[in-house]
């Protein structure tokens, strides 16, 4: 256990490494002048231009300027956003809000994706099977600001079920909509995960066991059959948690949520390179965090990983 | 005569004059060829899902081949602010949007552009992922760690994000290249991981050894045995890859670092559409509704796909 938990800390570190510099390399060796590039359309001020120049050192060599950009992000400096705002103190700001979003999508497209599938599963073939089947080939189909702005149409705007932004401190009943919608991206996925490992499940010999030993259906269903299906439901949420901060940005956005998301959503909408190469760079970090915690966590589940060389 | 008898054949001397010779020490040199290509169209051509998006894809690229014969609009030039929110009126089945330009007439012209980004990022991600998998997998060792790692630092980074920073940083030089660029230099991990994991699998086949054997050199038996045995699961990938990367332009575009306004893409026009949403929600639904059917074409194209070429994915259908 011990040396698959050095062994997988290990490899996160070259991936930590070759991202970020992944990032500040497209950043700054793109061709045009980075500083004017970041600003996009606008013609900045000549001396905002040389105070960013000596905010990115870019008069010292390439190599330089990295490694004391890695070693800002670990002393928890991600720069400064476009109106001056350390980036630090604006995710400490938003974090919470997209945390609470982040947190009503998981639980809805849990409960509904993993139900779903489950009743799928045990009625392969069926009408229900084959109507959730079509159901989520729409969703898997549409992109998630599509949803998100015919939930906002139809929801908030034609049936006044919710408001169609979001309040300021985003109260939890206002982030029921765009948390639905954010649901979405990962239901259909989740729905068809679980039907597929239940019905491969079904027909697994402690299966069979259990239930010629005499036991219930119902005690079958969820300990025999459902706890193993969920193994690769977790590994697929880690790994799907790259589209849900991009669907999470979209959302925000949209819905107004005064998340990290959006924070991203209007530097990239208004143009202000520096805030999104930051925020990029951030959710870039939180999604390497969560792949190693998941990965570690799954190996506390499941032994067969750890002794997997 | 059937193969039972076949099988029995070693002990069994026919008749020369009665029996022909085919039929009793020899596979029947004009039967019908099985092999997972073969098995996996009479699949296909069974299912009304791979009809159904053949079709759609076919008139989509007809769309975007010729869009003259489908409007006699032009896209941008004809748009007259007097038709601003206009309705449906003939020659203009879909109205207006709110700079008075024919919806039809743009969703008809920006099919090209979404296909075209779609094109170019599947083979970019076909040449990359078949790449880097491909020598990863069959070569192992050091090659597959340093290949691995590198494919690991891109998977690491969504592809939507990476492609929003190289956007942002080349706005001088937005078009469907640099777009479509942008997103194939980071999707291509997920198809070069598929092929790896294929690759280890198929590389210690009797076939392989046997070529081995009889002295082929490493890289003709990578070339012409143990890639064409693992392609099929990189097809399945790469078709809803393609999807994947019509989603990430319209998305880009969406969010205004895509492609220009002088670009057609559903992408800008639903974008343009969402601040008249309250009054013209059909001018944001008609370019979703393109939009979603491409994608959705794709998808299904790559489900059957996957069904047909995985023995084991038809068991749980």
């Amino acid at each position: 256990m011990t040396g698959y938990i050095l062994r997988r800390v290990l490899q996160a570190i070259p991936v930590f490494f070759g991202t970020t510099f992944l990032i500040y390399f497209m950043v700054f060796a793109l061709p045009g002048d980075p500083i004017l590039a970041l600003f996009g359309d606008k013609t900045p001020n000549p001396a905002v231009l040389e105070q960013l120049r000596a905010q990115y050192n870019l008069d010292k060599p390439f190599i330089v300027q990295y490694l004391l950009y890695i070693g800002g992000i670990f002393r928890g400096d991600f720069g400064v956003s476009f109106s001056g705002q350390p980036v630090s103190e604006i995710l400490a700001r938003t974090f919470p809000v997209t945390l609470r979003l982040a947190l009503i999508a998981l639980v809805i497209e849990m409960v509904v994706g993993i139900a779903v599938g489950l009743v799928s599963g045990l009625r392969k073939g069926k009408l229900f099977d084959s109507s959730a089947l079509v159901v989520s080939l729409i969703f898997i189909s549409l992109p998630i600001f599509v949803i998100a702005f015919v939930f906002q149409y139809v929801f908030a705007i034609q049936l006044g079920w919710a408001r169609p932004t979001v309040g300021s401190g985003a109260p939890w009943s206002d982030l029921i909509l765009p948390g639905i919608v954010l649901a979405t991206i990962s239901f259909a996925q989740i729905q068809r995960l679980t039907r597929s490992s239940v019905i491969e499940s079904s027909g697994l010999d402690f299966v069979r066991t259990a239930a010629s030993k005499g036991l219930s259906r119902r005690r079958i269903v969820p300990v025999h059959i459902l706890r193993n299906s969920l193994i690769p439901v977790v590994t697929f949420l880690a790994v799907d948690f790259g589209t849900l901060m991009v669907g999470a940005t979209v959302t925000e956005g949209i819905f107004n949520v005064p998340g990290v998301g959006n924070t991203l959503y209007q530097a990239i909408i208004r143009g202000e390179g520096p805030t999104v190469v930051s925020f990029v760079t951030v959710m870039v970090l939180i999604y390497l965090v969560v792949n190693l915690v998941v990965d570690l966590f799954y190996a506390v589940l499941d032994p067969r990983i750890r002794y997997v060389k | 005569m059937s193969s039972n008898t076949r099988s029995n054949a070693a002990h069994y001397v026919a008749p020369i004059e009665e029996t022909p010779l085919v039929a009793v020490d020899s596979v029947k040199a004009s039967g019908r060829v099985s092999n997972l290509w073969t098995d996996a169209w009479a699949d296909l051509r069974k299912r009304p899902m791979f009809w159904i998006s053949s079709v759609l894809i076919v008139l989509i690229t007809f769309v975007a081949l010729f869009p003259g014969l489908f409007t006699s609009e032009p896209p941008s030039s004809g748009c007259y602010l007097e038709n601003s929110n206009g309705g449906p009126e003939a020659g203009h089945p879909l109205g207006f949007t709110k700079q008075g330009c024919d919806v039809f007439s743009r969703i008809v012209h920006g099919a090209a552009t979404s296909l075209s980004v779609g094109i170019i990022v599947t083979i970019l991600i076909l040449v990359l992922g078949i790449t880097f998998g491909a020598l990863a997998g069959f070569y192992g060792g050091w090659v597959d760690s340093v290949l691995s790692r590198v494919g690991d630092i891109f998977f690491s980074i969504p592809y939507i994000l990476a492609a929003v920073v190289v956007m942002s940083v080349l706005s001088q030089y937005r078009n469907v290249f640099v777009i479509a660029l942008a997103i194939g230099l980071f999707a291509w991990p997920s198809t070069s991981r598929v092929l790896r994991a294929e690759i280890l699998r198929v590389k210690n086949s009797d076939y392989v050894m046997s070529a081995t054997a009889i002295g082929v050199s490493r890289f003709k038996i990578l070339l012409r045995h143990v890639l064409p045995n693992s392609i099929a699961p990189v097809i399945v990938v790469t078709t809803i890859g393609l999807a994947g990367a019509i989603v990430a332009e319209a998305t880009l575009s969406f969010l205004g670092v895509g492609l220009p306004n002088t670009i057609m893409s559903w992408g800008n026009d639903i974008s343009a559409a969402q601040r008249d949403l309250r009054n013209n929600p059909m001018t944001l639904i008609y370019p979703s509704i393109a939009l979603s059917l491409t994608v959705l074409s794709f998808i299904m194209l790559g489900e059957v796909l996957r069904d047909a070429l995985d023995p084991k994915a038809r068991a749980t259908r």
